[in-house]
């Protein structure tokens, strides 16, 4: 099993991915470069968070051109497990592999402090490990997260179980008080109708160490080794 | 059709609007054997510029210490560098932009960050940690001060968060910690002061020294364009007037994306082998880099313009020799292995372009094509500089009645409405407002961010295994008010309360970085603040411990005439051996004994017995005497760094045994603004709302008044808070440290907070209470903007 971190130009969480999966999780992992198509048979793959491209037209619009982001498509539509974290989730949506568009966080400011965060599914590769309503104590840190999308295709997100983490207050209540930049409906982060491909916006990379204040995030790591595994026992 | 540059003839009239006085220029003359051309004009006049040449400082600068058994690198390079273990070291500088964040305050800020994350990745470090120092004028309208004025400080402020904000996170490196102050002598000249840390394997370290003739100098990153020509002169070098608004464009405007692919393209470029050494373009652009690179190395260096990437058509040879544009790097790479640096820069998309080479002779040579546009001996231009001894006078001496100084209050006033006050002021409020606009936890290495600790705490990743063993705190600090009132103890106490800090987060202090924000140093009284703060800074690096590795000088901090408080602003670097045994400043339990630590000898039972008139004197120039009741005068407090010494001491020892559940020391707004951010700190409850635990405490009786007590910023002193079972253990370390240390109360389970002093509660509210107003008084400034 082998997991691999997309570097972008302006990629600058993609050491943390790679730390927490090599030095916490213990799983072999590594780096992608942007210009390869080649994804070096990894089982999972992560795009990681920063400012790809400098991120100055629109998050993600440049980064979902790059040679990797086509073999990323491809894996994604084969059913390969991708990760898409903060700036991740932003270049899945322009990459269309997740419905939904991002706007600036209703505040108009960038925003970094600690979030609560439900898990509303675990029938996916990112959440199986956890328990269904556990909430997740995970930063954030993003301009950028105020995931918005119309009443459809919301209403086919809450339909096909999709929406995967919503905003909520320390004890799991929704509370719009949670929600950190006005996201429709309270929305964390989604998964894809085939539940193989998912993004977020908190940062479970950065939350994977009592000592970083928090361990909650390694459970979504833990998840997609389980996934992958069982994956591997059904082929074998 | 307009005339080129190079064809005006220099005149003395066109070297004094250079900024270049009459025997300045006559130096210029007497080292070409000529008269220059413009472009060498130009040349000199930046590199002879004060933010460039330190022609005043200079002479002062040399008594600061700058070795130690750790110091790796003093003064002189990028930045200074120091050994953290494991063949590990750490690079670290402060750096101000003042000017640029008044007339643009949000480019100002970013290439504030810009520029100094440079000097570190300059080094083959990979930054790691910014802070930033800030200085603002009022925010608030009132005493004195009109909404206008108010609101235009507002306006700077947001700006420079966003600016720091922005160019940080998206280069990706963590802001956790630094300061905020507001004073009205900043409305004008507001400070700006960013420092870096980067950490590197001592082998891969590289310093900026030219060497090995016919070696290819190369130019990589951003274009070069006409922003920020004469920055360093014009802009950091001269007073502001009423015109300084035409300056906006000498301002540089920063790109933190192009810096993030400089930064990773550099550090592999590093690990080929084939750089030889490497400047980046900062203050006087090509012409500092390639001067500096050819006079560190003995060397010469030729360079020809035309190869030069350049983003606008039809630059002049002066304007690219001066041009500021951010984001870019001179660097010297092996003979014949110049195509593996290419192609590294070609991988991250990075210009880079061999632009010439090392030469013998020690001649800066710069080329425009066939045409020979400036030929300067480098040395001389980067060394031979201009030196001032500029005269220094001591201000007349302040004759303040006792009558101007801070009356305390009646024995038995209840204070806690005064305290209020106080932890509503922007100084002493929560400045989570701000912070949360940084990213603080990128790199996943934060053990504590703003507000958590003393300092902020980095652990050290092994660069390959990222294994963790290490931490780093850092802090800063530098109290304008008190070097206003006395340069010489207010820049002691910056020393020792940023040296302090760095203890109280559990790590022993090891080396320090200096910003030094003054006004005209052709000012004699500005002089002699100079010359006493760096004798203060002298005493106190020595007794602490704290050698200054590097910062820099920013003079001329003055507008229309009036200059800033002296405000020199000190960053202490500590290390603390083991990662795991971070000290923080919440409460952690209830029934924790609450602990004052005093590293002073002060006569028993009778802490600070100084006559009444000495303490309204030290009061009077405390931060709530300020707030309540506007007077800023006396002294600031009388500083003993032998006992600061004990105290740092004893704190990295109670650290490292473990005994103690929380630290932080005592300083703007006195005991009482300590215990009661402890409190703030403390775990909230489900909701997140409030903080869970309370205090009660009794301050042992004096004969000075409640608000003394209190309130008083006296140094040395920290507040620890001691399981029970660790009383008697934590009791005798302070003993063996020669620290005083007495229970002082307890911590409770319910949100009250109490204090008493002399039999009666001088304090008695709630914590919630008082969270409310330090919690959101900045943000409720901050967001009607």
């Amino acid at each position: 099993m082998k997991f691999g971190v997309v570097v972008f130009p302006g990629s600058n969480c993609d050491h943390d991915a790679f730390y927490a999966i090599r030095n916490i999780l213990k799983k072999p992992v590594e780096f992608i470069w942007h210009q390869s198509e080649d994804l070096a048979n990894c089982d999972a793959i992560i795009l990681p968070g920063g400012f790809s491209y400098g991120d100055y037209l629109r998050t993600g619009a440049i980064a979902r051109f790059s040679p990797v982001m086509k073999s990323v498509g491809k894996f994604a539509k084969s059913g390969g497990t991708v990760l898409g974290v903060c700036n991740g989730f932003q270049i899945l949506l322009e990459a269309g592999l997740l419905p939904g568009a991002m706007m600036r966080n209703s505040g108009l400011r960038f925003i970094c402090r600690h979030v609560h965060i439900r898990v509303e599914q675990t029938d996916t590769p990112f959440t199986n490990a956890a328990m269904k309503g556990q909430v997740l104590k995970v930063p954030i840190a993003h301009s950028d997260g105020n995931y918005t999308c119309d009443d459809s295709t919301l209403a086919d997100l809450e339909k096909n179980r999709q929406v995967v983490f919503r905003y909520t207050s320390a004890d799991g209540s929704d509370d719009a008080a949670g929600n950190p930049n006005g996201s429709t409906a309270n929305i964390a982060g989604i998964c894809n109708r085939e539940r193989n491909v998912a993004g977020l916006m908190p940062h479970p990379e950065r939350a994977v160490e009592s000592a970083l204040d928090s361990a909650d995030g390694l459970v979504i790591f833990r998840s997609m080794v389980e996934a992958l595994v069982g994956a591997a026992k059904a082929t074998a | 059709m307009a005339t080129a540059p190079t064809e005006i003839k220099v005149t003395s009239e066109i070297a004094a609007e250079h900024g270049l006085t009459a025997e300045e220029y006559a130096r210029v003359k007497q080292i070409l054997g000529r008269e220059p051309n413009i472009t060498e004009l130009g040349i000199f006049s930046v590199m002879w510029s004060e933010h460039c040449s330190y022609k005043s400082s200079k002479v002062h600068l040399k008594r600061l210490p700058t070795r130690g058994k750790l110091v790796v690198q003093g003064p002189g390079e990028n930045a200074g560098v120091v050994d953290i273990g494991d063949g590990l070291v750490a690079a670290f500088k402060i750096e101000s932009h003042n000017h640029p964040s008044y007339v643009e305050p949000f480019q100002g800020a970013t290439t504030g960050v810009g520029g100094i994350l440079r000097d570190i990745f300059t080094m083959g470090a990979r930054p790691v940690a910014a802070l930033d120092s800030l200085r603002f004028g009022p925010i608030v309208a009132g005493n004195g001060v009109s909404e206008e004025e108010a609101a235009k400080n507002r306006r700077i402020l947001d700006g420079v968060i966003r600016g720091v904000a922005h160019y940080g996170n998206c280069f990706g490196v963590p802001t956790v910690g630094g300061e905020v102050g507001f004073e009205p002598c900043y409305s004008q000249n507001p400070l700006v002061n960013v420092l870096a840390l980067g950490i590197a394997k001592k082998e891969d370290l590289f310093f900026a020294k030219a060497r090995g003739t016919g070696n290819p100098v190369i130019y990589v990153g951003a274009k070069t364009g006409r922003d920020g020509i004469h920055g360093a002169s014009l802009l950091a070098s001269a007073e502001f007037t009423e015109e300084s608004k035409q300056k906006r464009p000498n301002v540089q405007v920063g790109d933190p994306f192009m810096e993030k692919l400089l930064l990773e393209a550099c550090l592999e470029a590093m690990q080929t082998g084939a750089v030889v050494a490497i400047q980046d373009m900062g203050a006087a652009g090509l012409t500092c880099s390639t001067t500096e690179m050819a006079s560190r190395g003995g060397t010469g260096i030729e360079i020809d313009l035309a190869k030069v990437p350049q983003r606008e058509s039809g630059m002049t040879p002066y304007e690219i020799m001066l041009s500021e544009s951010q984001e870019r790097m001179l660097l010297v790479a092996e003979d014949g292995r110049e195509r593996e640096v290419l192609d590294v820069f070609k991988k991250w998309g990075l210009d880079a372009v061999v632009v010439g080479e090392v030469t013998e002779g020690g001649l800066l040579r710069v080329r425009d094509r066939d045409k020979l546009a400036a030929e300067i001996p480098a040395h001389p231009l980067a060394e031979e500089g201009p030196v001032y001894r500029r005269p220094i006078a001591q201000p007349s001496l302040r004759k303040e009645p006792a009558t101007d100084w801070f009356s305390f209050a009646a024995d038995g006033t209840n204070l806690t409405n005064n305290f209020a006050k106080l932890l509503a002021s922007p100084a002493i409020a929560s400045k989570r407002w701000i912070t949360q606009q940084y990213d603080t936890s990128v790199r996943t290495n934060t053990l504590a961010g703003p507000g958590a600790s003393d300092a902020a705490v980095i652990r050290i990743k092994d660069p390959e295994t990222g294994v963790v063993k290490r931490a780093l705190a850092l802090a800063t600090d530098g109290n304008g008010r008190w070097c206003q009132l006395n340069p010489r103890v207010g820049a002691m106490h910056a020393v020792a309360e940023a040296a302090r800090n760095v203890a109280a987060s559990g790590a022993r202090p090891m080396a320090a970085t200096n910003c030094l924000n003054f006004g005209s140093p052709e000012k004699p009284e500005v002089m002699w603040q100079f010359s006493e703060a760096i004798d203060g800074l002298t005493v106190a690096c020595n007794e602490l411990g704290t050698p200054i590795t590097g910062g820099n000088v920013s003079f001329y901090n003055e507008t229309l005439g009036r200059s800033i408080y002296p405000t020199p602003v000190i960053g202490v670097l500590g290390i603390l051996e083991d990662a795991s045994r971070v000290l923080k400043i919440g409460f952690r339990d209830e029934g924790d004994l609450i602990v004052l630590l005093d590293g002073a000898v002060r006569v028993s039972g009778a802490q600070h017995a100084a006559p009444l008139l000495d303490a309204r004197r030290e009061f009077s120039s405390s931060e709530y005497s300020k707030t309540i009741s506007g007077i800023v005068a006396g002294e600031p407090p009388a500083i003993d760094l032998a006992a600061e010494k004990r105290l740092q001491e004893c704190l990295v020892a109670l650290a490292a045994n473990g005994a103690v559940r929380s630290a932080h020391d005592i300083s703007d707004g006195g005991i009482a603004v300590t215990l009661a951010e402890s409190c703030f700190a403390s775990p909230t409850g489900p909701q997140q709302a409030a903080p869970q635990l309370g205090a009660n405490v009794k301050l042992e009786g004096t004969t000075l008044p409640a608000e003394y007590a209190l309130f008083g910023e006296s140094g040395a002193r920290a507040v620890v808070t001691v399981a029970p079972t660790s009383l008697a253990a934590v009791l005798e370390t302070a003993r063996q440290y020669g620290v005083t240390a007495h229970q002082i109360g307890q911590v409770i389970g319910s949100d009250a907070f109490r204090i008493e002093y002399k039999e009666s509660a001088v304090i008695d509210t709630s914590v919630a209470k008082l969270y409310d107003v330090w919690a959101h008084s900045l943000e409720r400034t901050l967001k009607v903007s």
